[in-house]
C-alpha cells in the first residue's frame, strides 16, 4: 500500500454530475506523481478530493494506512498534507516572510529554523524577505506558495499547475525546485499542463480521461508510450 | 502680533477640535474597515454599537460617582471603559452568534449582510431606547479645562484666547494610544498576521491551519474596544445624546472610505481628513482675516463657506468626489 493513496475515488460538484469516477491515486515519500490529461478530465478535482475539498460519493483516501475520507481538508493539513492551489496561492498582501510565517502557523516550536530552511531551498526569498508578496514575479511568487506550503513540513504536497502561467525559463527553475523538494522526502503529487516536462521529472504519471485512470507508469514508460504521445503529448 | 493672533484663533476654533474629533472619527472609521476586511460587510450598526458601549460608560459613571468612586480631576468615566468594553464585546458576541455567523456559514453575499446590519442597527437602537432612553445626557465630571482662554491671554497678552478642554487632551492621547496598540497588534503579532492572512485570502488562511472561528472572535473583541473608546471619548466631549451617533455613521463611513475601505491605517487618517474638511469649511473666518488685513479690507460678511448646519454634506461630498475620482481611497484599500 502507497504511503498516500485514494483509491476508487467517485466525486463531483454539488449535486452535479460525477467528474471523476473509479479514479486511483497513489504517491509514495521521495517520489513526484504527475496528473495529467486533456481539458476537463477531472485532473484537479481528484487531487481536490484527497485534499477533502469535495466529498466522495465512494472510494477512500487513506495517509500512512489510515483513512482520512471522513476528515475536513484542515484536519488532513494538521496531518501533514499540504496543498498549492493553482491560483490565489500566496497571501498577496503580506510579506515574503509572513508568508512564511501562516505557513508555519500550526508549528509548536522551530519557527525561525524552518524559516531559514526554506531560505535555503528559495534563496530568493531570503532577498525578498520584507517585501509585499504581491509585488513579486511570476516565478518568485511560485515559489513563495512553494515556501508557505512547505512550512508545516508535510508529508505530502499536492500541487495544481505550479507552472502556470510563467515563462519556459521560470518552470525549468520550479522543476528543479520541486526535485529538490522530493529529496526532502516528501510524497509530490502535482496537475500539470506541460505534460512532457512533467513527466521528465515524475517518477510516475497518471492519464486521466473523463474522469477515469487512462494510462499509468513509470515517466519515461509514458512518454514513449506511442498512444499517450500521439494523444497527449502531441507526436 | 496680529499675526500670533489670527494663528491663536485659528488653532482655537479650527485645529484642536478637528484633531479632537478626527480622533473619535478615526476609531469609528477602524471599526468599520475592521469589520469590512474581516468579515466583509459594511455595518450599518457602527454607529448605535458605539452609542451601545457608551450607554455603560453613562450608567457605570452615575453609578461610580453615587458610590464616590472618582479619578480626580479626570473624568470618572475613563474608569469605567474596560467595564463597557467587556459588556460591548459580549453583546457583539451575542449578536454575532445568534445573528451573523448564520449568515456566514450561509456564505451570504454581502449585501446580505449589510441589510441584516441594518436590522440589527434597529434593534440596537430600541436596546438603547429602552435601557437609558433617548434624552441628553452629560456625564463629564473631573477638571474641565487644561487651559482656559483668560489664562493664556493673561499667560501671553494676546487677545486671542487659546483654550484647551480636557476631553479634547484625553481623546487624542487615548486615541494615539489605542490605534498605536492595535497596528502593533496587526502587524507585529502571530495572531494579529493571521488576522491579516484572512482578510487577505481566506480560502489559503483555512489551508494554513487558521482557525476562522478564532479571527472572527478576535476581530469582535478588537472592534468592540473601538467602538466603545470611540463613542465615550465623543460622548464625553461633546454630550451622550443616543442617536447622535447613528448620524455620525456617515462621515464615520466618509473616513473609511476615503481612506480606502479595508485598510486600518487609511481609515485613521481619512478620520482626520473628513474632521478637518468639516471644520474648515464650515468655519467662520471672519475674525481670522480681521487680523491679517488693514482695517479698512475687513470683511462684513461672516467669510463662512457653510454653514455649520451643512457639515454632514461635507461629508457626503467628499465621500461622493471620492468614490467618483479615486474608489479605492487615498490609500489602496482591502488590506489589513
Amino acid at each position: 500500500m502507497a504511503f498516500f493513496e485514494g483509491t476508487q475515488m467517485t466525486a463531483g460538484y454539488g449535486d452535479g454530475p460525477d467528474i471523476i469516477s473509479s479514479c486511483s491515486i497513489s504517491a509514495n515519500r521521495g517520489e513526484i506523481v504527475a496528473i495529467l490529461g486533456p481539458n476537463g478530465a477531472g485532473k484537479s478535482t481528484a487531487m481536490k478530493a484527497m485534499l477533502g475539498l469535495l466529498n466522495l460519493k465512494s472510494g477512500s483516501v487513506t495517509l500512512d494506512g489510515e483513512d482520512i475520507s471522513k476528515i475536513s481538508p484542515q484536519d488532513r493539513v494538521k496531518q501533514g498534507i499540504s496543498f498549492v492551489p493553482q491560483t490565489r496561492n500566496v497571501f498577496a498582501e503580506l510579506t515574503v516572510r509572513e508568508n512564511l510565517e501562516i505557513g508555519g502557523f500550526l508549528r509548536e516550536e522551530g519557527l525561525d529554523q524552518m524559516i531559514e530552511n526554506i531560505y535555503d531551498l528559495f534563496p530568493i526569498l531570503s532577498e525578498k524577505k520584507s517585501q509585499i508578496v504581491g509585488q513579486l514575479s511570476g516565478g518568485q511568487r511560485q515559489q513563495v506558495a512553494l515556501g508557505r506550503a512547505l512550512m508545516s513540513e508535510p508529508s505530502v504536497l499536492m500541487l495544481d499547475e505550479p507552472t502556470a502561467g510563467v515563462s519556459p525559463i521560470v518552470m525549468d527553475e520550479l522543476f528543479e525546485h520541486i526535485i529538490k523538494v522530493k529529496k526532502t522526502n516528501v510524497a509530490i503529487v502535482m496537475v500539470e499542463q506541460n505534460a512532457k516536462q512533467a513527466l521528465s521529472i515524475s517518477d510516475r504519471g497518471y492519464v486521466l480521461v473523463t474522469g477515469q485512470n487512462k494510462f499509468e507508469g513509470s515517466g519515461e514508460e509514458l512518454l514513449n508510450d506511442p498512444e499517450v504521445r500521439r494523444s497527449f503529448l502531441g507526436g | 502680533m496680529d499675526f500670533i493672533n489670527a494663528i491663536v484663533v485659528l488653532t482655537n476654533f479650527t485645529i484642536i477640535p478637528a484633531l479632537a474629533y478626527g480622533s473619535q472619527l478615526a476609531l469609528g472609521a477602524i471599526f468599520v474597515t475592521l469589520i469590512y476586511a474581516v468579515l466583509r460587510f459594511a455595518n450599518f450598526a457602527t454607529g448605535d454599537m458605539m452609542s451601545f458601549g457608551t450607554m455603560f460608560a453613562v450608567l457605570l459613571t452615575y453609578y461610580f460617582q453615587s458610590i464616590g468612586l472618582g479619578l480626580g480631576f479626570l473624568p470618572t468615566a475613563l474608569l469605567t471603559i474596560p467595564f463597557a468594553i467587556i459588556m460591548m464585546i459580549l453583546y457583539m458576541l451575542l449578536i454575532d452568534k445568534f445573528v451573523f455567523s448564520y449568515y456566514r456559514i450561509k456564505k451570504s453575499p454581502p449585501v446580505q449582510f449589510a441589510m441584516v446590519s441594518v436590522g440589527v442597527m434597529f434593534v440596537t437602537q430600541a436596546i438603547i431606547r429602552i435601557i437609558i432612553g433617548p434624552s441628553d445626557r452629560r456625564f463629564l465630571d473631573g477638571e474641565k479645562f487644561i487651559l482656559k482662554a483668560t489664562e493664556f491671554k493673561e499667560m501671553t497678552g494676546l487677545n486671542e484666547g487659546l483654550t484647551l478642554k480636557s476631553t479634547q487632551a484625553i481623546t487624542i492621547v487615548v486615541t494615539l494610544i489605542i490605534v498605536s496598540i492595535m497596528f502593533w497588534f496587526l502587524n507585529k503579532t502571530k495572531t494579529g498576521t493571521s488576522m491579516r492572512a484572512y482578510s487577505d485570502n481566506e480560502d489559503l488562511a483555512l489551508l494554513s491551519g487558521i482557525d476562522p472561528k478564532r479571527v472572527v472572535l478576535i476581530t469582535w473583541v478588537i472592534a468592540g474596544i473601538l467602538a466603545t473608546v470611540g463613542g465615550i471619548l465623543y460622548g464625553l466631549d461633546k454630550s451622550y445624546r443616543p442617536f447622535v451617533y447613528f448620524n455620525n455613521m456617515l462621515p464615520i463611513f466618509a473616513a473609511a472610505i476615503v481612506g480606502g475601505i479595508g485598510n486600518p491605517f487609511g481609515a485613521f487618517l481619512g478620520g482626520y481628513v473628513i474632521a478637518f474638511a468639516e471644520i474648515l469649511i464650515t468655519y467662520a473666518y471672519k475674525r481670522f482675516i480681521a487680523y491679517l488685513v488693514p482695517e479698512s479690507m475687513e470683511p462684513d460678511s461672516l467669510m463662512q463657506l457653510l454653514s455649520t448646519d451643512y457639515k454632514f454634506a461635507v461629508s457626503f461630498s467628499i465621500l461622493v468626489i471620492v468614490l467618483l475620482i479615486r474608489p479605492s481611497g487615498i490609500f489602496k484599500g482591502k488590506t489589513i
